[in-house]
């Protein structure tokens, strides 16, 4: 076990809030066709109120903080908020679209010792990069960005969100990431839009595509562990638990409502009303994640994935209990491996729906590093 | 002032924060990343750039943990020079202003 891990499962154990999520706005310069957020500004935290929260965060033990959005740079006191996290002592990262990136910003970065930059990249080519973001020139943008970051020696990863109308420019990107000395990630996860709306879940990629990704092994680095039939689970397994989420991560939206993940959209307190500590430790609602285990999964309990498969608590949350399945790992578990899931069977599926609309695939693959 | 005296402060470029009495501590320039034990957690909170080390390790070593004074001054000299190397610490032999990001 790496140091990270062992400090990972220490604080899982300690129950100690290690990593936060924190969206600043939901405002954006681009309309990316999968997003799922609306764009308007409801209400978001002040410069005080967020300065505030970080203060709470240290506090409360939070040492990895990512800033989000939206588009984090249309806060005018974007830089500001960085300032105090890092007076804090943070390890911060921040996902942008880089758009609003220029030599400056990239040595204001560089002088806040920020971790690592993410940023979204769709294709190579300007005209589908562009088509999704509906930003026109926003590819060339991006990139011109990313080289200024590049150019003051920062981390810099592109998010390649993969769907229908960029499945097959996946290749392109990485070899754009390569060249400008970038880590890649692939992700192929369409969520729901926030007000529930599912239309967006008709951009994600066919599930039969998904073997193709799964066993590429530019794509995957651990490609054949990745992909072999899953291991009985033995009864300690069946006493672990799904994932982090409530238990060392949580995320704050820009109103300071707290969720166990920013794709757990299950109301847990708002920290304009109570202190974030309070919320953490006596919420009901992060109690009862707390005490889901893989032996109380309604039909994952019984599954043959349940140690390998990537079950997103948030995801069954979506599709009714945070105690279900989650299809859309049921169909990447299906697909990885070729085994059918428990939740498959007892549908009498021999493949998943993959056209059912009710989730979406979600893929944590691990980055293969950028040659040198 | 002694002569001999070192000064130690923590680096604006790193991230750190206690978990259970043991400090994590993150280098964004190389993403090295340390855990520290509780001795070396009371030196790297200590480390303000005006408190010189010998006195550091007198009134939060040797007090708190019941060390040779002269063995734990030279255990955390090394101490020193290794989380220096990694860009943790400054180290000089004058006082030190706090770095601000």
């Amino acid at each position: 076990m790496s140091l990270m891990s062992e400090v990972g499962q220490k604080a899982f154990n300690l129950g100690v809030p290690l990593a936060v999520h924190m969206d600043v706005t939901y405002r954006c310069n681009e309309r990316c066709v999968h997003c799922y957020l609306d764009h308007d500004d409801h209400g978001e935290m002040t410069t005080a109120e967020i300065e505030d929260v970080l203060n709470q965060l240290a506090e409360a033990g939070v040492f990895f903080l990512t800033f989000s959005g939206g588009e984090v740079f249309m806060r005018r006191d974007f830089f500001e908020i960085v300032e105090h996290a890092r007076r804090l002592m943070f390890n911060v990262k921040i996902k942008t679209n880089a758009v609003m990136i220029h030599e400056e910003e990239a040595r204001r970065i560089r002088e806040l010792d920020i971790d690592t930059i993410q940023i979204s990249v769709y294709s190579h080519r300007p005209e589908v990069h562009d088509a999704i973001t509906k930003l026109p020139h926003s590819l060339e943008r991006t990139v011109r960005s990313i080289r200024f970051l590049r150019a003051q020696g920062l981390r810099v990863t592109i998010a390649n969100v993969l769907m229908t109308v960029n499945s097959s420019d996946h290749m392109g990107v990485q070899k754009l990431a390569a060249e400008l000395g970038a880590h890649y990630t692939l992700d192929p996860t369409i969520t729901p839009m926030m007000d529930g709306d599912t239309s967006v879940l008709s951009l994600r990629i066919p599930g039969e595509e998904l073997p193709d990704v799964f066993h590429n092994p530019a794509l995957v680095a651990n490609q054949e562990e990745f992909c072999a039939a899953p291991k009985p689970p033995s009864e300690e397994d069946l006493e672990g638990y799904s994932c982090s989420a409530g238990h060392s991560f949580c995320y704050i939206s820009p109103y300071g409502e707290v969720f166990p993940c920013v794709q757990f959209p299950l109301p847990t307190g708002n920290v304009r009303q109570q202190k974030f500590l309070d919320i953490w430790n006596l919420s009901p609602q992060l109690k009862e994640v707390r005490s889901i285990r893989a032996k109380d999964l309604t039909v994952c309990s019984s599954c043959s994935h349940v140690t390998s498969c990537t079950r997103c608590p948030g995801l069954a949350y979506l599709e009714g209990s945070m105690r279900g399945p989650s299809t859309a790992d049921c169909e990447k578990s299906f697909y990885r491996t070729g085994v059918p899931t428990a939740n498959m069977l007892r549908q009498g599926l021999s493949k998943p729906r993959s056209t059912s609309g009710l989730g979406a695939p979600l893929i944590q693959i691990r980055p293969v590093p950028v040659p040198a | 002032m002694p002569e001999n005296c070192i000064y130690i402060a923590r680096s604006s470029a790193i991230a750190a924060r206690a978990l259970a009495g043991e400090m994590m501590v993150m280098n964004s320039a190389d993403s090295t990343f340390f855990t520290l034990n509780e001795v070396a957690t009371a030196i790297f909170q200590a480390a303000d750039g005006r408190t010189p080390l010998q006195e550091i390790v007198r009134d939060r070593i040797c007090d708190q943990f019941d060390v040779d004074p002269e063995q734990a001054l030279a255990d955390a000299e090394q101490f020193v020079v290794a989380l220096s190397g990694h860009g943790v610490l400054l180290v000089s032999n004058q006082p030190l202003a706090a770095e601000a990001p």
